[in-house]
């Protein structure tokens, strides 16, 4: 029985050396881009966290923002490259992120807006 | 680097329409479908976590006055630990992509190496996870240590201004949170170090040579790609925000 997971065009994904090399170049670029990142945000952590500050003012909101910023670009990163989507076809790319894109937009709105708005009328009401 | 439906290919193995979908094989795709269900199920977690810990931001424990320990030392180093696992995750992604990058130069040896690599990366990262979870229930030096009422679940001891002389209760939400979302995701790890492991021993008996490519490396690859990017937001919206 023939096997669809074998198929012919997967053989297609073959590369030569020379290429090996390039993308190997690529590879090492995005580890350290992700561990430098990954750095600054411990030591913004460390700094400005929010042991430190205020967590109902505007300082600590913009670190928020910069933390989420920084998480948005690893993710975009680590899809593009590590998992080969920026190789893939238009469309695939698409159905897949165009949603995802539509869904952190909502956990935004959740983090900041819905979850206040029920502290702040908790405390309106007196209900703790 | 996709595969590219460049060739024709026999009617029987193709599917209704005549060609595969955004010319990707039927496994790859099918990762990805799998991938895009489960980063909701993670969505839904962080949603919900980032939901209670703002309305509850008043009592919400600060995290690194709780995550601040070092094995073997008695430092105070907020967030280190945390960070550490999280180099060993992104490592652990790197020597994967290594890994497919060598299958498709079909280099056999390569991909073995970079495969045992990841595996022993992930392990390490699960062994980093236990450590800091009895952390965590047994508290700084075991002062918490109450396996009997499985404290941390039932009464949390890590509420603003907690000390080790002095413990605060703070929201259980917290350590349920906590448990749940890097329980879930050390799971994913568990299962994608079983699966890397599988693959390693496939590649080492010469499976994918004879099949003459290495796709399956680079569907356990997606996936552990994934766990890496869930760890991510795991960081940032658990340990930093």
């Amino acid at each position: 029985m023939e096997r669809d997971d074998i198929i012919e065009y997967s053989l297609h994904a073959h590369h030569s050396e020379e290429e090996g090399r390039k993308i190997r170049k690529k590879i090492f670029f995005v580890t350290m881009l992700l561990s430098v990142i990954t750095a600054v945000e411990v030591g913004m952590g460390m700094i400005w966290g929010k042991a430190h500050i205020d967590v109902n003012g505007w300082g600590w909101m913009s670190i928020k923002i910069a933390f989420i910023l920084m998480t948005i670009l690893k993710a975009g990163y680590i899809i593009m490259i590590f998992m080969h989507l920026g190789d893939e076809r238009k469309t695939l790319r698409r159905i897949i992120l165009v949603p995802y894109l539509i869904f952190i937009a909502y956990l935004f709105f959740i983090l900041f807006f819905e979850s206040t708005y029920i502290h702040e009328f908790k405390a309106f009401i007196g209900w703790v | 680097m996709a595969g590219e439906a460049t060739q024709v290919i026999d009617k029987q193995v193709l599917w209704g329409g005549g060609r595969s979908p955004f010319s990707v094989s039927y496994g790859k795709m099918m990762m990805w479908f799998f991938l895009i269900s489960d980063a909701l199920t993670f969505g839904g977690f962080l949603t919900a976590l980032g939901f209670q810990r703002h309305h509850l931001v008043d009592e919400w424990p600060i995290t690194e006055e709780i995550f601040y320990h070092l094995p073997g030392t008695h430092a105070h180093a907020p967030l280190v630990y945390v960070a550490l696992m999280t180099f060993i995750l992104i490592i652990s992604s790197v020597t994967m992509v290594l890994a497919v990058e060598a299958g498709h130069r079909m280099d056999k040896k390569n991909v073995v190496k970079w495969l045992a690599f990841t595996v022993v990366g992930g392990a390490v990262f699960l062994g980093s996870q236990a450590w800091e979870w009895y952390t965590f229930i047994s508290g700084p030096d075991g002062i918490f240590s109450t396996w009997e009422d499985n404290a941390t679940l039932a009464r949390n001891f890590y509420g603003i201004g907690t000390t080790p002389e002095n413990p605060v209760e703070g929201p259980q939400l917290y350590a349920n949170f906590f448990f749940f979302i890097t329980g879930f995701h050390g799971s994913h790890v568990l299962s994608g170090v079983i699966l890397n492991l599988v693959v390693l021993i496939r590649s080492i008996q010469g499976w994918y040579e004879k099949r003459g490519h290495y796709e399956m490396v680079e569907k356990v690859g997606l996936y552990w790609h994934f766990v890496d990017l869930v760890w991510v937001f795991v960081f940032t919206f658990f340990y930093l925000i």
